[in-house]
């Protein structure tokens, strides 16, 4: 789950870290009392809340030099849907717009921390090229990255931490300075059940403080249920409706641009599904895992989701019944399709145990089902259904 | 032989009278591995399953000498029961369990190096030798007792990787799912080594998906240490990056771990990669052929 860079900014103050001085507005109203209240000066800097990067090629990001052009930067951005290079070509809709003060900037760094996989453990990543995409600097200039492997057990060592601090050339009270909010923002990493925290740019100001200019927080969903407070700052806005929807009934989807809805179960045989699809010249409409025990209830739920795509042509249901035996979950298919009412052309491909008397009960059902022989026909017969001219698509499904 | 666990390992669950591991241990009991009992804290001294319950792993591995542990307890705790079979001298603990913190698993991974024992999982369908015993979620009668070694990060292609294979007479040694999570226990490289070494395995099927580098790693090593046929699949060719695609590993992120990169790194070493997951039996056929 992402934070907005507002949410994360007030987390990083209420652990003693710099931030510049902002509000959060929601109207342009509120902008100009802010700008002309609490943070006074005579220039602002406007920056658009939505839950991806790329912000300031897209104009989500801009230095305002009078209250008329905040006025008119906050009303143009709300309510807008921001498209960046990042969240293309959808974009995402800004609700809130954080006004900020803007700072005499000496330096530009880099720094973040995140749950580093190959080496189990989590990293310090620290550059003095900041503001820049550090993927693009990691490629080119892969020796202007400094990096410290966290123990564990031990956490971040100061040592770690004068080792990062000399490298970005902070000398004197700036080492001390960067070890302190190292190490702050190590325990915030490992308390909050971060997978990603970055600060980027880091920036030394003209009068020698160290201030997070951006933020970006991303914590573990498998911990929000420890971490409540966090949790209650998701922004469902900024994420795909029906992905949304398929969350609260416990299924994993995912919206793809494709014409072929896939339900499958397991994630692994689920992306397997939309790559045989492409394999054979179709295109998936989405990723969708109905998790190890479908039951007629979640494949009813999943139906409704898929076709609430309106892009979806025909529907490719695959199921490894393991423990679940597959008579079983060809009533739950039979069931949930005359509960939405499916009216595309619905190809089902089961394996496992029983699976004669699964497909016997889809032949009987009088449902316009076809059942494929196995993976390779069933990812065929989906790819010529999808490409039918004039199917009947009407979609019945209930909205995401 | 196999690997990990044979006729003779003898095993406990840990979220005994739980309704997942009640059920799971009822499919293992009637498969014939040997259930010694279980661990539900609070309701030792009674009977479940007509096995014996016990407070504690530590109890449990007094009375019964059981050298492997399953777990089914909710991620919550999952963590703690790891800890607990590792210090009770279990040798080898397979987490069935999803939605473990990363946190707790980091913690985990640094305790159980200083330890010895062995982890397979979290959110892993387990492992299985066919016809011998059977420690996980995997669906016993689609296997058959035969040659061929899978690994694999996903569970369902776990099964299709054992249906094909059982459909083409060829048979499974040991089936290891090591699960889709970023942290876990065992890897690729650690099983490919105790396949290696096992006289029953005569192939391997490596199953991979997108994120992370094991799938790279594991080229590396079959390369220097795998004189054995090797065929592999790789999930998530057509996944668009930056999306999680169900399982916590399972993301491209900043160009690394693209399904692109994963076979081409395996096709270098002479792995022989399907381009689809229908075709994984056919692959190890193949490659055993060449």
């Amino acid at each position: 789950m992402n934070l907005h860079e507002y949410q994360a900014k007030q987390i990083l103050r209420e652990q003693g870290l710099n931030t510049p001085r902002g509000v959060v507005v929601e109207d342009p109203a509120h902008a100009e009392l802010a700008a002309t209240g609490y943070l006074g000066g005579e220039s602002w800097v406007v920056k658009a809340q939505i839950h991806s990067g790329g912000r300031g090629k897209s104009g989500g990001v801009r230095r305002v030099d009078s209250l008329t052009a905040l006025r008119e930067a906050v009303a143009q951005l709300l309510g807008s849907q921001l498209v960046t290079v990042q969240n293309a070509p959808d974009g995402q809709p800004v609700h809130q717009i954080l006004v900020e003060e803007p700072l005499e900037i000496a330096r530009e760094m880099y720094l973040s921390l995140l749950l580093d996989r190959d080496h189990e453990c989590i990293t310090l990543i620290a550059s003095a090229a900041g503001g820049m995409d550090i993927e693009t600097l990691g490629h080119e200039q892969p020796d202007k990255i400094l990096r410290e492997q966290c123990n564990p057990i031990l956490g971040l060592q100061a040592f770690q931490c004068r080792n990062v601090a000399f490298g970005l050339d902070l000398n004197g009270t700036l080492q001390a300075d960067f070890t302190r909010m190292a190490q702050t923002l190590y325990r915030l990493f490992i308390d909050s059940d971060l997978n990603l925290l970055e600060i980027n740019p880091l920036v030394l100001t003209r009068d020698n403080r160290l201030v997070a200019l951006d933020c970006k927080m991303v914590l573990d969903d498998n911990a929000l249920s420890r971490q409540a407070r966090l949790a209650d700052m998701r922004d469902e806005t900024q994420v795909d409706g029906k992905e949304v929807t398929a969350q609260e009934v416990g299924l994993n989807y995912i919206a793809l641009d494709g014409n072929i809805g896939c339900l499958v179960n397991g994630a692994g045989l689920a992306m397997a599904t939309m790559d045989l699809i492409r394999l054979h010249g179709g295109l998936p409409a989405n990723f969708l895992d109905v998790g190890g025990s479908a039951t007629a209830q979640t494949v009813a739920r999943a139906f409704s989701i898929i076709l609430s795509d309106t892009k979806v042509k025909a529907v490719l249901v695959n199921i490894f019944g393991g423990i679940m035996r597959c008579d079983i979950i060809a009533d739950g298919i039979i069931s949930a399709m005359r509960e939405v009412g499916v009216q595309l052309p619905v190809i089902v491909r089961l394996e496992g145990t029983n699976v004669a008397l699964g497909k016997q009960k889809l032949l009987d059902s009088g449902l316009s089902v076809i059942t494929a022989e196995n993976l390779t026909d069933a990812a065929q017969r989906a790819v010529a259904a999808a490409a039918l001219p004039h199917v009947a698509s009407v979609h019945t499904g209930a909205p995401a | 032989m196999s690997i990990l666990v044979d006729a003779n390992t003898r095993v406990i669950c840990q979220g005994f009278t739980g309704k997942q591991g009640s059920f799971h241990s009822e499919q293992a009991l009637a498969y014939g591995t040997q259930m010694m009992g279980g661990v539900t804290p609070g309701k030792g001294g009674q009977r479940h399953l007509n096995l014996p319950v016990f407070n504690t792993v530590r109890e449990a591995v007094r009375d019964t000498a059981a050298t492997a542990s399953v777990i089914y307890v909710p991620a919550g705790y999952a963590a703690d029961s790891i800890m607990e079979a590792a210090d009770a001298g279990i040798a080898l603990v397979v987490c069935i369990t999803e939605g473990i913190p990363v946190r707790d698993m980091l913690n985990v991974k640094a305790a159980l190096r200083a330890n010895g024992t062995r982890l397979v999982g979290p959110n892993c369908p387990g492992v299985i030798t066919p016809g011998a015993c059977k420690i996980g979620i995997m669906p016993g009668a689609i296997h058959l007792p035969g040659k061929v070694g899978i690994v694999s990060r996903s569970g369902t292609l776990t099964y299709e990787a054992v249906h094909q294979t059982t459909q083409l007479g060829l048979g499974q040694s040991t089936c290891v799912g090591i699960g889709g999570d970023p942290i876990k226990g065992m890897d690729f490289i650690d099983c490919l080594a105790l396949f290696e070494q096992d006289s029953q395995t005569e192939a391997i099927i490596l199953v991979g998906e997108i994120g992370g580098t094991r799938e790279e790693e594991a080229a590396e090593y079959i390369r220097q240490h795998i004189s054995k046929p090797v065929a592999a699949y790789i999930a998530g060719q057509s996944a668009p990056p930056g999306k999680r695609m169900g399982h916590a590993g399972a993301i491209i992120a900043a160009g690394a771990g693209t399904a692109q990169a994963k076979i081409r790194a395996l096709r270098e070493v002479g792995v022989e990669v399907a381009e689809s997951p229908a075709e994984m039996g056919l692959a190890v056929q193949r490659a055993m052929l060449k």
